[in-house]
């Protein structure tokens, strides 16, 4: 698959990436081989194989439900770049 | 011998002994850090800690009540969040995260008695396979070409690890092993690393790459030393319900053991076009060896080896862009102001990821998303059932396999950058046993022409990290091999 420039700009912006628009050709390029080199899988036959969704067999432990963590506030908002007030800080969201 | 020169058996020999102590071994290591900074494996020393610890360790060897690694210097890849300990996958966007907790794996090995020398470099997020893809530049391998004096690689992406148990500037190590991460620093850099069964250590507190492939494990200078690092490490975790429940049985108690009637599988399909002869050649030496041990060897197929990596390509991606979507600029690490929250976002992740995490998370991103997800995700983990059940028919016919670890030894810093396809396929051999969640380890067997080390890895049935011990500590006793790298932090 050639991805033009529109769909990596697309793609960064589900991704939340910035990408600046010089670099968009080349971006485009390189994400276009990596595709082109992965879609070697279509030649493998997978009519009626089931996904594999995960590597463990066994059903995961089911722990007992009650509360483990938690009160802990302030470390949480200790790496924040910004807080106030115990808060997280992000630009206004609401008009 | 000199105290960096002891394997962890040795030292917990002479420590019991009352031979050394533990703080005269954490000197030597804590020296030996500074001499290898030139190599630039460590990003951050904790001298202070690894003494701290050590004076506790003696103080229970003094009173006989030693624990199982009680004095023994460790390095930590820089993916494991240590408590008040600057933790950054070796990327930009956490640059200054200073985690409130411990992960589980470092937690075992501290309550198990190892001190902590410091965190060592890695491939940014582990995603890469030479430790060049790092925020903070380049780690050295300790190792040259015969003759050449430019600086290699040491494989990645626990490249930090490697460079560090090789040039003698930690006792052991721990990485991760994503698609080969521990195994082909460890063949790069001529020293055992080996990747548990998926599910035999935590992953709690481990930065995730791709939460299906990651998995944790020892990088050692030998076979006896990565079980006994792996028997402290593993165990299951409340916290991380893919942590199996199964008890660790004695992994040291392995090595040593007879291989004899045991049957040794060799894959056809690893036999790859153009590989280097001298690969072949070692891969050949190994199986000689085995069958000296009284093994037998078995011919079998894995039949979709060819399309294992394209496979990885896509779940490994596809995982990465969802567990990297929690750096965001707001809750900890880098942030890049926007007049909008989703500017924020977006400068933020723009700015914190390097070249090639912004690759695969894009890769990621599109082969999730609507329109696309049947073609390549959905297909990939189709194929990756059809991977895991070549391994599965296989071993109905051995008990183990042997294969090369990589398919060269260690290039130049420089080299293979420009192509990604090129740098993904040091992978070749490794990835296929993380698609199936299995054990491998590689063991150095041999010298390059250019007197680089070679490893050989043996992969082994899931939870029988046993017998991948037990043919990897054969292959070690006939491999002999002692050669040393161009650089150690001292006398060896």
């Amino acid at each position: 698959m050639a991805l033009d420039k529109a769909t990596v700009a697309r793609i960064a912006a589900l991704a939340r990436i910035k990408v600046p628009d010089s670099e968009l050709d080349a971006l485009a390029g390189a994400l276009s081989k990596i595709l082109t080199w992965v879609e070697q899988l279509d030649a493998v036959d997978v009519s009626g194989v089931e996904p594999m969704v995960a590597v463990t067999h066994a059903r995961p432990p089911l722990r007992e439900d009650k509360v483990t963590d938690g009160g802990i506030r302030d470390e949480i908002l200790a790496n924040a770049p910004e807080t106030t007030d115990g808060f997280f800080v992000v630009p206004k969201v609401v008009e | 011998m000199s105290l960096i020169g002891l394997t962890i058996g040795q030292a917990r020999d002479q420590l019991r002994r009352k031979a050394i102590t533990a703080r005269e071994l954490a000197e030597a290591y804590i020296k030996a850090m500074a001499v290898a900074r030139p190599l630039k494996a460590y990003l951050v020393e904790t001298p202070d800690r690894a003494l701290a610890a050590a004076k506790q360790s003696d103080a229970r060897l003094q009173k006989g009540n030693s624990l199982p690694l009680d004095g023994v210097p460790v390095a930590v890849k820089d993916l494991f969040c240590t408590e008040g300990v600057e933790t950054t996958a070796a990327s930009k966007i956490l640059a200054g995260f200073v985690p409130p907790y411990e992960s589980t794996v470092t937690a075992n090995l501290w309550r198990n008695g190892a001190l902590m020398l410091g965190k060592v470099n890695l491939d940014e997020f582990a995603m890469g396979s030479a430790t060049i893809t790092s925020a903070r530049g380049p780690t050295e391998n300790p190792w040259r070409r015969r003759g050449d004096n430019r600086p290699l690689v040491p494989g990645g992406s626990s490249g930090g690890s490697a460079a560090a148990v090789a040039a003698r500037a930690a006792l052991a190590a721990i990485g991760t092993d994503t698609g080969g991460s521990i195994r082909q620093p460890a063949s790069f850099c001529g020293i055992v690393g080996l990747k548990p069964t998926y599910g035999r250590c935590s992953r709690w507190g481990i930065v995730a790459f791709a939460s299906s492939l990651d998995q944790a494990g020892p990088m050692t200078r030998d076979v006896r030393d990565a079980a006994i690092m792996l028997q402290a490490m593993a165990g299951h975790d409340p916290k991380d319900a893919t942590s199996a429940l199964l008890p660790a049985p004695n992994f040291e108690a392995a090595v040593g053991q007879s291989i004899k009637g045991m049957r040794i599988g060799i894959p056809k399909e690893y036999r790859l076009d153009g590989m280097p002869t001298e690969i072949e050649a070692l891969w050949r030496r190994g199986i000689e060896w085995v069958k000296a041990a009284g093994a037998t060897t078995v011919d079998i197929s894995l039949k979709m080896t060819q399309y294992a990596l394209a496979t990885y390509y896509i779940i490994a991606p596809a995982e990465a862009s969802s567990n990297l979507a929690r750096y965001d600029g707001v809750r900890f690490g880098l942030r890049v102001p926007g007049e909008t929250l989703e500017e924020l976002y977006e400068n933020t992740r723009g700015q914190g990821f390097g070249a090639e995490v912004r690759r695969r998370v894009l890769i990621g991103t599109y082969v999730l998303s609507a329109g696309y997800y049947d073609a390549y995700y959905l297909k990939a983990q189709k194929v990756r059932a059809l991977i895991a059940r070549d391994f599965d028919e296989a071993f109905k016919s051995c008990d183990a396999m042997l294969t090369p670890t990589a398919p060269s030894a260690a290039f130049a810093i420089g080299e293979k950058m420009d192509d990604p396809i090129a740098m993904y396929l040091n992978d070749v051999f490794t990835v296929p046993v993380n698609l199936a969640g299995l054990p491998g380890i590689s063991v150095p067997a041999g010298l390059s022409a250019e007197g680089l080390p070679l490893g050989l890895q043996v992969i082994g049935k899931a939870f029988d990290e046993e017998t991948v011990l037990r043919v990897a500590a054969v292959l070690e006793d006939a491999a002999k091999f002692d050669a040393v790298p161009a650089f150690v932090a001292g006398a060896p």
